[in-house]
């Protein structure tokens, strides 16, 4: 099943295999991800899904022992060629985690304005624009303006995710990945999060790994399904859950494992 | 009730009354001195103490002045020696140190940090006071700072290990380069902790009188040059604590007292700077 023709294709990976030393996690997978469209990365846990999309920004290499082969092409240019600064790459390829990570020692508003200073070059004015826009992006603004210079660990865990969604949408990055963004919030929280993935994929190319089958469903264009370091499938969202291909994935999405 | 669970709390009774004992033993012999130098040095604290120099030998009057800023002095040049070395070896260890390098620097601080303080000593004598051919209080802090910095470094490592590797993380998603993801995040973030560990790390020079014997050597005249023998409160307890003079012996208590109020001041505003980390980031 082929995504649309006219989609431009920005990020995709080629024959990627994610290893530990000698073992690999992530085995030989090729994937396509539309651009303007979420992508819901599923399967059990260990399945290599959060290391696979690591592999996306380049940040698998930072782990103790972590290495890769194939390559991952972001507008048709490799991003592992030799001429590709990583630390450049991450700018161009924003992500949130698991669990909430706001810089304790920083204000709201110096949390948003991290990885535009780190770039450098901008003014003041600028820098003010982009923060307001990050927040009102991930639809936090109106919980927060009023109080920029405030520490961020007063926000609650759901602001406080949304807080990481801003700080990584103000460098205006034109992918993002989200690593189980919600796995560590409430029901209000989570369904914050899933709002702004339909609002965010008409402005940037989203990737999202979930444990939580109902939460692809709701959320995603493109499911890919992964077991045990394989990529088994993948599709458009209402055709892997209604008919999928392969027996693997249908027993996983209706319970009979993972 | 069966005579099993009769022999459990017995047991168990006995030991939480034995440890509670040595507790207590342990709180007292810290009380005990406390109170033995208030009561033997506190009479003679009064204005003249702090801001007069020594009397001729014999004399009755007089202060410390002349210790109590020599003490200033020498610890501070050791902190300004000892502390930029020691954050930076800390910083290096943990956030590059898992090599073998790392491996050696580690040995070797923990190896100097077990080291006699008198050891220290003979190593700047025969390193800076023989060559200066004479005795100077910059020997005494580059002496003081050697012990500092491995003190320092383990406690900064240890410290900046807190930081939650999360945060780490974050800051490399968002394109930060490793050394800013070092200084800017992980650092700031252990900040109040490396505080902490450098008020500890004073505390514990400022009352060393082993090395500073045949370095700072100790002055009974007020000197601030610090190429000069200068006096040290530790000094000074040295000095007059073992001289003739009940006029001295008074006075080495009472700098004791000072030296011990000196520290116990450090370490509580180390707790304290500690705590308001643990409070909130505000």
């Amino acid at each position: 099943m082929a995504p649309p023709a006219d989609a431009r294709l920005q990020l995709e990976a080629v024959r990627l295999t994610a290893l530990y030393g000698r073992r690999a996690v992530v085995k030989d997978v090729s994937i396509l991800f539309p651009a303007h469209s979420v992508t819901a990365v599923i399967g059990p846990s260990g399945c290599g899904k959060s290391t696979f999309l690591r592999c996306l920004n380049r940040m698998h290499e930072l782990s103790e022992g972590g290495w890769v082969t194939g390559t991952v092409l972001l507008d048709g240019a490799d991003v592992y060629d030799a001429g590709v600064d990583p630390v450049q790459l991450r700018r161009r390829i924003g992500m949130v985690f698991q669990r909430p990570t706001p810089f304790p020692t920083m204000t709201i508003y110096d949390n948003v304005a991290a990885g535009l200073r780190v770039n450098g070059g901008r003014s003041r004015g600028e820098v003010d624009a982009a923060v307001e826009q990050a927040l009102r992006r991930a639809a936090l603004w109106d919980e927060v303006k009023d109080r920029l210079k405030k520490s961020a660990l007063d926000l609650s865990g759901g602001q406080q995710q949304r807080l990481c969604i801003a700080r990584a949408l103000a460098p205006e990055p034109e992918v993002l990945l989200l690593d189980e963004p919600t796995a560590s919030l409430d029901p209000a929280g989570t369904q914050r999060i899933e709002e702004l993935c339909h609002e965010l994929k008409h402005r940037y190319t989203i990737v999202i790994v979930t444990h939580n089958l109902q939460q692809a469903g709701r959320v995603s264009d493109y499911t890919a399904f992964f077991y045990l370091g394989d990529l088994v499938e993948v599709g458009r969202t209402e055709e892997l859950f209604t008919k999928p291909a392969q027996e693997q994935t249908e027993a996983y999405i209706t319970g009979r494992f993972g | 009730m069966s005579a099993r669970r009769l022999r459990r709390r017995l047991v168990s009774g006995l030991m939480t009354t034995l440890v509670g004992v040595l507790s207590f033993v342990a709180v007292l012999a810290l009380a005990v001195i406390l109170g033995y130098l208030v009561v033997k040095g506190a009479s003679s604290l009064d204005w003249n103490f702090f801001v007069k120099n020594p009397v001729p030998a014999g004399q009755a009057g007089g202060g410390v002045a002349n210790a109590i800023v020599g003490t200033v002095i020498i610890v501070g040049v050791a902190a300004l020696i000892g502390l930029p070395i020691g954050i930076g070896t800390g910083l290096y260890l943990a956030e590059y140190g898992s090599g073998r390098f790392g491996w050696i620097v580690r040995f070797v601080a923990d190896v100097l940090n077990g080291t006699p303080s008198i050891v220290v000593g003979i190593f700047a004598w025969t390193w800076l006071v023989r060559p200066m051919g004479h005795f100077s209080a910059l020997a005494g802090s580059v002496a003081l700072a050697v012990l500092m910095v491995p003190m320092i470094a383990r406690t900064t490592e240890e410290m900046v290990r807190l930081v939650p590797h999360s945060l780490r993380e974050a800051a490399l998603a968002l394109g930060y380069p490793r050394w800013r993801t070092s200084l800017r995040i992980v650092a700031r973030t252990a900040l109040a902790g490396i505080l902490t560990s450098c008020l500890v790390g004073i505390a514990r020079i400022a009352g060393e009188t082993a090395p500073l014997l045949f370095t700072a050597l100790g002055n009974l005249n007020f000197s601030s040059s610090i190429l000069q023998p200068m006096q040290t409160l530790s000094l000074q307890v040295f000095t007059y604590g073992t001289g003739p003079f009940d006029e001295w012996h008074r006075l080495a208590w009472a700098a004791a007292l000072v030296l011990m109020g000196l520290v116990l001041l450090l370490s509580l505003t180390a707790r304290w700077a500690l705590r308001s980390r643990h409070g909130a980031a505000r």
